[in-house]
């Protein structure tokens, strides 16, 4: 574990990696939802069973984690780019906070809208 | 914490890229260094351990080792600040190859200044007039906040990108073409960009800051990458080749 930390145990770099994974995740996700949104189309039964399907509760959970996985991926590219075309500021911390603010307020919203 | 009087144990590696720790027994003293404890290792212990050092008082860059997996200046770092709980392990540089024991070759990070055009081109001849350039001015400015840099590879071997993509030219290299970006005395800001366009130049930095973070001299080269990053957007939507 330790290993891995290394040089890399800074708030900067953790917001890289949660951008490259909430990204990965959403990337395998999309397919599965167009998937879905094809079967509205085609099979509207296929498409209602599978609606009943999503009522449980863990495909509601992972359903809110994948809104967060898409809230951070949103704030942390807003940030990106920020971080890149505006001027550069000293308060990279402030902007990181502010991204990972966005975020949760984002998925606290959301998990108001679930239960 | 470390006590005065405890031994620190240490390990130091030895031999090549398959080496391995070897492990020694030193006497912790207050103000101790890392490049004290090597030192003291190889003046009584291991008279064939090799390492790099020449000022010792953080000017010369050649010091920089892998300390408890964190990439340092040896000469400035405190034993009692970077010592974990009196161990402390010590290897070459990452993302470098191991010459032998502590010392890492430097030659593909010196490489990578030379394709980032981290050298001058000059604008004006020996019978012009010295340029005046006030401090005031907002591009020296900028140099100012990224010139003295040390050469020390910390950053180099901080970076994830680097090890990702042996071409990248790295946050040191990056950091003196923004230097030289900003000498409005400069000749050839166009190929400079050029240059340090590309995968293996700004645009395939990911904006980790693991190089601003371990700096030993406070500079901020991911802040001089977006500054190269912002430079080439209006001479590509200009139509400028390669950027
Ligand atoms: S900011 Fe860029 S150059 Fe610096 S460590 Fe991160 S990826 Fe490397
Ligand atoms: S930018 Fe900093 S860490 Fe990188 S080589 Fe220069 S002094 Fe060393
Ligand atoms: S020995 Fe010169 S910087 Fe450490």
């Amino acid at each position: 574990m330790t290993a891995l930390v290394r040089h890399r145990g800074h708030p900067a770099y953790w917001a890289f990696l949660l951008h490259r994974l909430s990204g990965l995740l959403l990337a395998l996700f999309l397919p599965a939802h167009f998937l879905v949104l094809g079967l509205a189309l085609d099979e509207g039964a296929a498409f209602g069973a599978f609606i009943a399907w999503s009522e449980q509760p863990l495909v509601k959970l992972s359903e809110w984690l994948l809104l967060l996985a898409l809230a951070l991926h949103l704030t942390g590219g807003l940030r990106l780019l920020a971080l890149e075309f505006l001027p550069w500021s000293e308060r990279q911390k402030a902007l990181l906070a502010a991204s990972f603010g966005g975020a949760a307020l984002f998925g606290a919203g959301f998990l108001f809208a679930l239960v | 914490m470390t006590r005065d009087g405890d031994d620190l144990r240490v390990r130091v590696w030895r031999g090549g890229t398959d080496g391995a720790f070897q492990d020694f027994r030193v006497p912790h003293r207050p103000d101790q260094t890392v490049l004290d404890v090597v030192t003291w290792i190889q003046r009584h212990l291991a008279p064939g351990l090799a390492y790099r050092f020449a000022c010792r008082v953080g000017m010369c860059g050649s010091c920089a080792m892998t300390v408890n997996g964190r990439p340092r200046w040896t000469c400035r770092s405190h034993v009692a600040d970077v010592a974990n709980g009196g161990r402390l392990d010590i290897e070459p540089l990452a993302n470098l190859p191991i010459i032998r024991d502590l010392v890492a070759d430097l030659t593909p990070f010196f490489e990578k200044w030379q394709g980032a055009r981290g050298r001058f081109v000059p604008s004006a001849g020996r019978g012009d007039p010295t340029a005046a350039i006030a401090p005031s001015e907002p591009r020296r400015r900028q140099a100012d906040l990224a010139v003295e840099c040390i050469n020390c590879a910390v950053c180099y071997a901080a970076c994830d990108v680097v090890a990702w993509n042996g071409d990248y030219l790295g946050p040191a290299a990056l950091n003196r073409a923004w230097v030289a970006f900003n000498d409005r005395r400069d000749g050839a800001p166009e190929e400079l960009l050029r240059a340090v366009a590309g995968d293996a130049g700004c645009h395939g930095c990911h904006s980790q800051q693991s190089c601003s973070r371990h700096c030993p001299n406070e500079l901020d080269p991911s802040r001089s990458i977006a500054g190269l990053k912002r430079a080439g957007l209006p001479a590509w939507l200009r139509g400028g080749d390669g950027l």
